[in-house]
């Protein structure tokens, strides 16, 4: 299949200016109005507007020879290359005890493994028929996957890549709402299995239970609610040294063209509310449900990570062969906007954290993604390596890339 | 009288075993359910004509993986390979769109739906026309009933989207909301 065409298509909506809230169609078409109070009058409907649309990542890989390698650019004194290819909308990263690379996927229903042989990387499918596989773990020689509504695990996957029986399921009975439903998944310093249930809608009041963090022991049981008010993190990780658990969170939709930023959060307790749909970005009370809330009644983000960015998968630097300053830094993968005229995202960042815990400055890391407005790759997680290398998911490619320390290209914003 | 029709032609397929065949052996099958020309008769079966190719390429994909199950699909693109699914879509694309409903339309119900479609944004992604453009479907002129089992499908989960966009949307509109929007996208042309 060849999509050559649409790529083309979005470049072209991409070169149209920004000329957004100039002109309120009042007289274009007549409409009913909108009740009284409503938060929708004042939305932008202007042509611009309108070529706003989710990006789909095509349902196929890129051919290993069509992968945009000379397009990214790694920060300076690192380099990337290619690691694996050929998985289909690759998603999380895992990393087995033998060194075996679990993906999962969220549009198809595989799990893939990269197995390293001798700097050869062969990819097999491990798990399939599952629904939105985007979560994977991995602990002890068990992989846990995460699908829409369950949790399920391979026990000696290392051993039976070849021919793994099918998951066990450990927990079942999540809610199955499709949006934001898909699921991270990672085991915490207290061996439970972190996920999160999203919110299952855009921006709305959703029923108890919705936008929290919960987790369970690694047989499924014993489930708590930590957190709450998040509205969809796909991504989390815990500090190295002070073992306090931080995730980004993914946004509202169609406030404005630049707020609310993405957020990056630091869970110090349990119980803590991070503000959806309330407060966004810690300073910002919703147009629509902020009413008689104030945003000092929930714990801010501790960095901002830009409007509709889409920050998903981020890790701690754990790895010794990068430069001294990298180490229990954050890299977090932007998948990029959708939601936004000129797109931002696409790329992976350094977010400093100073040893109080907080967040300093931001810095690229991997760049080059996004050309001319349109995505040529769609970063998604990451992975610490055991030689200290960093992997990162792209689940536009369907392809796995390495960055290492060594001479490349530099990274730009 | 769908489950009947619809029964008949697999009953036929299945004598034929067009699940072996190439798809250019299969289109007249296709056409056997969506009507000539893609301009389906039967309730609750879509009509084709004018579909983005994206669209109807990654439908054809999820139906042949069974992501999306819905038994006849599944059977018909069992076994295409990429290729004919993206022909499949082209050959699709190029056919005429349906004809919208030519009644005189009730103007409240249609000024209505119109409110709800610029309020949930349908007209961004589907476009103001509702011609739809890359993975967002056309929806002018589509069969009203069909229409209707899809945004149903949306809200109970049982129509699975390639991804969640649709969810999203109709989670809070209610049914009332979708009988209005049918009505008015059947009526577009």
């Amino acid at each position: 299949m060849t999509y050559s065409s649409r790529r083309q298509r979005l470049v072209l909506a991409g070169t149209v200016g920004m000329l957004l809230v100039a002109a309120w169609p009042a007289a274009a078409q007549q409409p009913a109005p909108l009740p009284p109070g409503s938060p929708l009058i004042g939305r932008p409907d202007t042509a611009d507007a309108k070529k706003l649309a989710p990006v789909p990542a095509p349902p196929v890989a890129a051919a290993p020879d069509k992968l945009p390698v000379d397009k990214l650019k790694a920060a300076k004194g690192f380099k990337v290359e290619v690691y694996a290819s050929g998985m289909p909308n690759a998603r999380s990263l895992a990393l087995g005890d033998k060194g075996t690379v679990f993906v999962g996927s969220r549009l198809l229903d595989k799990v893939y493994a990269i197995v390293d042989k001798g700097g050869k990387r062969e990819v097999k499918v491990v798990a399939s028929g599952l629904y939105r596989p985007n979560g994977v773990a991995f602990k002890n020689g068990t992989l846990y996957i995460a699908e829409l509504s369950q949790i399920s695990k391979i026990e000696g996957i290392e051993d039976k890549l070849d021919n793994p029986p099918k998951p066990t399921v450990i927990l079942d009975g999540l809610p199955k709402d499709e949006a934001h439903g898909w699921k991270y998944l990672a085991i915490g310093p207290d061996n439970k299995l972190y996920f999160e249930i999203g919110q299952p809608c855009n921006n709305c009041l959703p029923a108890e239970g919705y936008g929290t963090m919960r987790r369970v022991n690694l047989d499924g049981s014993g489930m708590e609610t930590i957190a709450q008010g998040i509205r969809h993190t796909v991504g989390f990780d815990w500090h190295p040294v002070s073992k306090e658990m931080y995730f980004t969170d993914n946004s509202r939709d169609w406030m404005s063209e630049d707020l609310p930023n993405d957020e990056l959060n630091r869970m110090t307790k349990v119980g803590q509310h991070f503000g959806s749909p309330f407060c966004y970005q810690g300073d910002l009370p919703d147009q629509e449900f902020g009413w008689g809330r104030k945003c000092s009644e929930f714990t801010p983000p501790i960095a901002l990570m830009g409007p509709h960015a889409a920050a998903l998968g981020m890790k701690f630097y754990t790895g010794n062969s990068f430069p001294a300053k990298y180490k229990n830094q954050i890299l977090v993968a932007r998948h990029g906007s959708w939601n936004k005229t000129n797109k931002i995202g696409g790329d992976v960042v350094l977010v400093n954290i100073k040893k109080d815990g907080s967040a300093g400055p931001m810095e690229p890391f991997l760049t080059g993604f996004l050309e001319n407005n349109a995505y040529v790759g769609r970063p998604v997680d990451v992975l610490v390596m055991k030689d200290g290398s960093v992997l990162v998911s792209d689940d536009w490619n369907g392809a796995v890339w390495r960055v290492s320390a060594g001479n490349g290209r530099t990274a730009s914003r | 009288m769908r489950s009947l029709a619809v029964g008949a032609i697999l009953a036929g397929l299945a004598a034929q075993s067009v699940c072996a065949q190439p798809l250019d052996a299969r289109l007249p099958t296709c056409f056997a359910c969506h009507g000539e020309n893609g301009i389906s008769q039967l309730p609750e079966i879509p009509s084709l004509g004018a579909q983005p190719t994206f669209y109807t390429t990654v439908q054809l994909l999820m139906f042949r993986d069974k992501l999306r199950v819905t038994e006849p699909m599944n059977e018909m693109a069992k076994g295409l390979t990429d290729a004919e699914l993206q022909k499949a879509a082209d050959i699709i694309s190029k056919l005429p769109p349906p004809v919208p409903v030519s009644d005189t339309p009730a103007a409240a119900r249609m000024e209505k739906a119109r409110a709800l479609s610029q309020q949930h944004r349908c007209n961004f992604c589907h476009q103001a026309n509702y011609a739809g453009q890359e993975n967002v479907p056309r929806l002018a002129g589509q069969r009203e009933d069909y229409l209707l089992k899809a945004l149903r499908g949306y809200k109970d989960n049982s129509r699975r989207g390639y991804d969640a966009q649709m969810s999203e949307v109709v989670y809070d509109l209610k049914d009332e909301d979708f009988v209005e929007l049918a009505y008015f996208l059947a009526r577009q042309k």
